[in-house]
C-alpha cells in the first residue's frame, strides 16, 4: 500500500510537472490562448470562479474567429499575490498566454498588472474593485471592465442621498479596497449634501459578528448604514442588522446578485447597491444569459461574469482587426485597438474604452425587491437610477494616470 | 569530509547542485526561484524544529518582515539587491531576537502558541503600518541591481542570485548543525534537564538557534520580494507560518535536505494543482492526510530510512 | 449621560452583552478542543470544518427533509458526531504516541478536504437559513434591545457547557475519562475499553462543534469558510485556558469573547489582535495557561 501510494504520487506529479511544457510546445503560431485567472477555491469563488470561466468560453465559441484559433486556460490564484503573479509571468513567458481576464483581490490584481507591463501583455481585469487600474497603477496594456471603487461610490452614495439618506455611518473592513470606498463614498456623500457620523474598521479578514458596530452605527442617529466590505462580510453585516432590527437604510457598497442569492429575499429585500449588469435588464441581456445559462446553471452571471464576456468579445474583435500575429507580439497594440473601436456586446450595450483603460459602460443603482415582488428564481432587482457610460466613472483628469502624461 | 558532510549527504549534495544548475532549462526559472526561497525558508525552521525540538508557529513574521523591509529599501531608498536583501534578514534576525528571548522561555505547545501570537502582532503591525500598504502591499519594486551594477533584469541573472544565497544558507545551516554549537543543540532537543546538568547555558543556545533561524527566514523572504517583485500581507500571515511547517514534515523533519524537497512538493503542489480550480485544497489536503498516514517521516525521510541513510 | 472613556455606559453594557454571545461561541467550541485534546492528545485543526458541517446539516435537513431548528439542534449534532467517529476510526485512530505535529497536520488535511468538497457543492457565497419562528423578535433589557435568538444563544451555550462540565467531573464515565487522561494504559488494565472511550470522545467533541454551528447558522453567513475564521481564536481560548482544562476553556471563553467586545468599542481594528495580546501577557506570566498545570 505504502509502495503503491507513494508511485501514485510521484507519477501525478510528474505528469503535473510535464504539463505545461508539453502545451508550449504543441501551441501553433495562430492560436490567441486567452488565460482566466482568479479565485476558485476561496471567497470570491461565487462572484468570480468558474462562472467566468464559462461566460469567457460563451464569447470565444459566439465569436467563431476566423483565421486564427482561440483557446482558454484557467487557474485558480488562490487570492496570494505570489501564486498569482507566479502563474501570469509563467502564462505569458512559456505557456503562450497572450491575454489574462478577471483577476479579483486588489493585491493580486496589481501584481499581475505589473507582470503584464513588463512583459507588454494584454490584461482584462474585470474582477478587481481597485481604481488604482486605471489610476496610479495605470498600464497602456491593462483594460479595466465591469466595475471601479469609484462608480459604486458615485452610484450608490449619490443617489441615496438625494433619496433622503442624508447622514451615514460606515461599518468598513479594515484593508485597503474598504478604506477606498469609504473614502470615495464619503466624497460623494458630501458632495450631495449628507453627513458622516461615524464609521467603524473591523479588522479584516476573521470577523463574523458584526453586532458590536452595528449597534455603534444606530447608536449615532445616522439614517443610512453604509458597509464598505464584500462577500461573506456584507451577507453577514446584512443578516445580523435585519435580526438586530437596525432600523436604518442598509446601503451595500459592494454587492453582487450570488450574495443576494445567499441571504435570501426575506432579509435582502429593500437594500440598494450598484452593479453594471443585471441578466433581466432588457432583451439582450435576457438572451445572453438564456445562451450562457448551460455553462452555469446554478450561479447566474453579475457583472464580473458578464465583464470576462464582453472583455473577451471585445478583445477578440480587436484581435481579429490588428491580426493574430500583430496581437500576439503586443498586448499595448491589442488594447489601443480596443480602445480605438467601440464596444458593443448583449451584456452592456454600447459603450467605449477610455485612454486610460477604463471600460465606460453604464452604471445601474438597484433596490432588491420583495419576496412578493420576486416572480421567479434569481428574480431579485428593480432599478432605482442608471448613470450613463460617460457620467458612471472617475474623470480622466482625476485619475492621475502616468503614461497618458507622457 | 572537512565540511561535516557524510559520503551520502555529499552524494545528495552534488546532486542538488546539478539540479539547481539544470532546473532553469527544465521549469519556468521564476518557478525555481520561488522553490529556493522557499526551500531556504523551510531549512531555516528546520533548524528550530529538526535540530532543537522547537516547534514555532511564527516563523512568518520574519520571512514576511524580510520581505517587506527588502522591498521597501529597495523600491524607497534605491538600495542595491545585496544590501536590500541582508537588510531584510537582519529585521527577521532582530525580530527574532526580542520574540525568541520571550518564548524560549516556555516550553513544549506553548512555546508555540507564544510564536503563534507573537507573530499575529506583527502580521496586526504590517495591517496598520503605512509604510506595507495594507492589503495592496508593497507593489512594483524594482529588481535591484547587485551591488549596485549588475542587473537583475534578466530572470536567469537573478536566478543565479537567488540560486547562490541558496546555496550559501543552506551550507552555513549544514555547518551549524554539525559544528560543536549544533551537537549541543542536539543534546537539548534529546535530553534538556541532561544538557543544563552538564553545564550548558541552555537558554543562551537555544536563543541563538532562533536568531539564526529568524535570520535566515528573513534572507528567505527578502530574496522572495525581490524575485517577485512586490511584498504582501500573504507572507505575514499565519497560515505561511502552517505552510512552512508543512513544507518542512512533507520533506522530512531533522534530514538536512527534507525541507528543500518539501518546499519543492509544495510549489509544485500549489502551481501546478492551480488550473484544476476547485480540486487545489482537496488534494493538497488528500496529500497531507496520505502523508501522515503512510509515509511520516517524510519523503527524504523514508528514503533515508529505507537506504539506511542520514540525508 | 455617564460615560466611561468618552463611551456611553449603556453602549458598553449592550457591548459587553453582545462580547458574551460572542463568549459562549468561544466556550463551546473550544471546549471540544480541550475535551479531544484531553485524552486523544490530538490538537484537533479539522474543528472549524466541523462546526461548519454542523450548520451546513442543519441547512439540509431544513431543505431537503423539512426538518426544523429544533429537531436539528439533535440531529445534527448526532449525524456530525458519526461522522467525526468514523474520521477517529480510519484516520486519527493511527497517530496514537506520536508528536503533536502529526495530529495537527491529518486534521488540517481533513479540514481542507472537508471544506473544499463542500465549496464544490455549494459555492462560497453560502445558503440562507432562517431564525426559528419562535425565537423571532426583540428581548428589551433596559440598557439595549438584544435579540432574542441571541439570548437563546448564551442560555443554550452556558446550559451546555455546563451539562458537560457536570458529565466530566461528576459522573462515573467523567471519572473514567480523566482517569484515561491521566493514565491510558492503567485504566485499561482495570478493564475499561480505553480505545472505544477515545472514539466516543472525539465524536462527543466533534458533537460539540457541530451543536455550536447549528447555534450559528441562523445569524452568521452558512457558508464553507465560516469556520476557518473561528479555528485560530478558539485555539488561542485553549491554550488561554491552559490545554485540556475543561474549565479553563469555558471561562477563557467567555472572558476573551468580553474582551473582544470592548475592544470593538475603544480600537475596533485590533479586536482581531487583542487575543493574540492577551495570550502573549498570559503565557508569559503564567506558563501553562490559566488554568493548565505546568508540564
Amino acid at each position: 500500500m505504502t509502495k503503491l501510494s507513494r508511485r501514485l504520487l510521484l507519477g501525478t506529479a510528474a505528469a503535473a510537472a510535464a504539463l505545461p511544457l508539453g502545451r508550449a510546445r504543441t501551441q501553433a503560431k495562430s492560436t490567441i490562448r486567452i488565460g482566466v485567472l482568479n479565485d476558485q477555491s476561496g471567497p470570491y469563488r461565487d462572484t468570480s470562479g468558474v462562472s467566468s470561466v464559462a461566460c469567457t468560453k460563451q464569447a470565444v465559441a459566439e465569436f467563431a474567429a476566423q483565421g486564427f484559433d482561440v483557446d482558454v486556460v484557467a487557474a485558480d490564484h488562490q487570492n496570494k499575490p505570489d501564486i498569482g503573479a507566479g502563474i501570469a509571468r509563467q502564462w505569458y513567458d512559456r505557456d503562450g498566454v497572450d491575454m489574462i481576464i478577471d483577476v479579483p483581490t486588489s493585491s493580486v490584481a496589481l501584481a499581475v498588472g505589473a507582470v503584464a507591463k513588463e512583459k507588454d501583455k494584454a490584461y482584462l481585469n474585470v474582477g478587481a474593485a481597485t481604481a488604482d487600474l486605471t489610476g496610479k497603477q495605470c498600464a497602456p496594456n491593462i483594460v479595466h471592465w465591469s466595475y471601479d471603487t469609484y462608480m459604486l461610490a458615485k452610484s450608490t452614495g449619490g443617489a441615496t442621498v438625494r433619496s433622503g439618506g442624508d447622514s451615514w455611518y460606515f461599518v468598513t473592513a479594515d484593508y485597503a479596497f474598504g478604506h477606498q470606498l469609504q473614502e470615495q463614498t464619503t466624497r460623494f456623500v458630501t458632495a450631495a449634501g449628507g453627513k458622516i457620523l461615524g464609521s467603524s474598521t473591523y479588522p479584516f479578514p476573521g470577523t463574523t459578528d458584526f453586532s458590536s458596530f452595528l449597534l455603534q452605527a444606530q447608536a449615532s442617529g445616522a439614517k443610512v448604514l453604509g458597509l464598505c466590505n464584500a462577500g461573506a462580510d456584507t451577507v453577514n453585516s446584512i443578516k445580523q442588522a435585519h435580526e438586530f432590527g437596525v432600523p436604518m437604510r442598509v446601503a451595500a457598497m459592494l454587492m453582487f446578485i450570488s450574495d443576494v442569492h445567499a441571504l435570501g429575499l426575506d432579509i435582502a429585500q429593500g437594500l440598494t447597491l450598484t452593479e453594471s449588469f443585471y441578466w433581466d435588464l432588457n432583451d439582450r441581456t435576457r438572451a445572453f444569459t438564456e445562451r450562457v445559462k448551460p455553462r452555469t446553471p446554478n450561479n447566474w452571471p453579475n457583472m464580473i461574469h458578464a465583464g470576462c464576456y464582453a472583455g473577451t468579445l471585445h478583445y477578440l474583435k480587436a484581435v481579429q482587426q490588428i491580426g493574430a500575429a500583430n496581437a500576439k507580439a503586443s498586448g499595448a497594440a491589442v488594447v489601443n485597438a480596443m480602445k480605438a473601436m467601440p464596444t458593443d456586446d448583449d451584456a452592456f450595450g454600447h459603450g467605449r474604452i477610455r485612454e486610460d483603460g477604463r471600460g465606460m459602460l453604464p452604471s445601474y443603482l438597484f433596490q432588491v425587491k420583495t419576496p412578493a415582488e420576486s416572480k421567479g428564481p434569481w428574480d431579485f432587482y428593480k432599478q432605482l437610477s442608471s448613470y450613463g457610460p460617460d457620467e458612471a466613472w472617475r474623470p480622466l483628469a482625476e485619475g492621475n494616470c502616468a503614461f497618458l502624461k507622457l | 569530509m572537512s565540511f561535516g558532510f557524510s559520503r551520502a549527504q555529499a552524494v545528495a549534495l552534488v546532486a542538488l547542485v546539478a539540479v539547481i544548475i539544470v532546473a532553469p532549462g527544465l521549469v519556468y526559472p521564476v518557478f525555481a526561484m520561488k522553490v529556493l526561497c522557499f526551500g531556504l525558508f523551510a531549512s531555516a525552521f528546520n533548524l528550530l524544529i529538526g535540530y532543537v525540538g522547537l516547534l514555532s508557529l511564527g516563523h512568518a513574521a520574519y520571512f514576511g518582515m524580510g520581505g517587506y523591509v527588502a522591498a521597501y529599501v529597495a523600491k524607497t531608498w534605491g538600495l542595491s539587491a545585496e544590501l536590500a536583501i541582508l537588510a531584510g534578514g537582519a529585521v527577521g534576525g532582530l525580530v527574532g531576537l526580542v520574540f525568541g528571548w520571550l518564548a524560549i522561555r516556555r516550553q513544549g505547545i506553548y512555546f508555540a502558541m507564544i510564536t503563534l501570537a507573537l507573530a499575529q502582532m506583527i502580521y496586526f503591525f504590517c495591517t496598520q503600518a503605512s509604510f506595507t500598504g495594507g492589503e495592496d502591499g508593497i507593489q512594483q519594486v524594482p529588481r535591484a541591481p547587485l551591488f549596485g551594477v549588475v542587473s537583475m533584469q534578466d530572470d536567469m541573472a537573478l536566478y543565479w542570485l537567488i540560486a547562490g544565497i541558496f546555496l550559501a544558507g543552506f551550507l552555513l545551516i549544514h555547518r551549524i548543525v554539525h559544528s560543536p554549537f549544533g551537537q549541543v543543540l542536539k543534546a537539548i532537543r534529546e535530553n534538556e534537564p541532561r544538557a543544563i546538568s552538564l553545564g550548558y547555558r541552555v537558554d543562551d543556545y537555544k536563543l541563538l538557534a532562533f536568531v539564526l533561524s529568524a535570520f535566515l527566514a528573513g534572507i528567505a523572504g527578502a530574496a522572495k520580494s525581490q524575485v517577485f517583485g512586490f511584498a504582501t500581507l500573504t507572507d505575514v500571515d499565519w497560515p505561511m507560518s502552517g505552510e512552512v511547517v508543512l513544507m518542512t514534515l512533507l520533506g522530512g523533519i531533522g534530514t538536512i535536505f527534507g525541507p528543500v524537497v518539501g518546499a519543492l512538493m509544495f510549489g509544485a503542489l500549489e502551481t501546478y494543482l492551480a488550473p484544476f480550480g476547485d480540486w487545489v485544497t482537496v488534494s493538497q489536503g488528500a496529500i497531507f492526510i496520505l502523508c501522515v498516514i503512510a509515509f511520516r517521516r517524510g519523503i527524504v525521510g523514508e528514503l533515508g530510512n529505507r537506504l539506511r541513510l542520514v540525508l | 449621560m455617564v460615560t466611561i472613556f468618552g463611551k456611553p455606559l449603556l453602549l458598553l453594557y449592550g457591548q459587553l452583552t453582545l462580547g458574551l454571545v460572542n463568549g459562549a461561541f468561544y466556550a463551546l467550541l473550544s471546549l471540544g478542543l480541550a475535551v479531544i485534546f484531553g485524552l486523544l492528545n490530538v490538537i484537533n485543526f479539522a474543528h472549524g470544518a466541523l462546526f461548519m458541517l454542523g450548520a451546513f446539516v442543519a441547512w439540509g435537513l431544513l431543505t431537503y427533509l423539512g426538518i426544523g431548528y429544533w429537531a436539528a439542534l439533535i440531529v445534527a449534532p448526532c449525524v456530525v458526531g458519526l461522522f467525526g467517529v468514523a474520521l477517529e476510526r480510519v484516520l486519527i485512530k493511527r497517530l496514537r504516541g506520536l508528536d503533536h505535529l502529526y495530529g495537527l497536520l491529518l486534521t488540517f488535511g481533513c479540514a481542507l478536504v472537508i471544506e473544499g468538497l463542500m465549496r464544490n457543492e455549494f459555492g462560497s457565497s453560502g445558503v440562507a437559513y432562517d431564525i426559528p419562528h419562535a425565537l423571532k423578535g426583540p428581548l428589551n433589557l433596559g440598557f439595549m434591545v438584544l435579540p432574542l435568538y441571541r439570548a437563546w444563544v448564551v442560555i443554550a451555550a452556558t446550559g451546555m457547557c455546563l451539562a458537560t462540565w457536570l458529565l466530566i467531573e461528576k459522573t462515573r464515565l467523567g471519572a473514567t475519562l480523566r482517569a484515561a487522561t491521566e493514565n491510558a494504559p492503567l485504566v485499561q488494565a482495570f478493564g475499561v475499553d480505553v480505545p472505544r472511550l477515545v472514539t466516543l470522545t472525539y465524536g462527543a467533541g466533534v458533537a460539540l462543534a457541530a451543536f455550536a454551528g447549528v447555534l450559528a447558522a441562523p445569524m452568521n453567513s452558512v457558508n464553507p469558510n465560516m469556520g476557518s475564521n473561528l479555528i485560530v481564536v478558539v485555539f488561542a481560548t485553549v491554550v488561554i485556558g491552559g490545554m485540556g482544562s475543561i474549565l479553563g476553556s469555558i471561562v477563557t471563553g467567555f472572558g476573551l469573547g468580553i474582551i473582544e467586545g470592548l475592544t470593538k468599542v475603544y480600537y475596533p481594528e485590533g479586536s482581531a489582535a487583542v487575543v493574540y495580546v492577551v495570550m502573549v501577557i498570559v503565557l508569559l506570566l503564567r506558563p501553562a495557561g490559566l488554568f493548565g498545570r505546568a508540564a
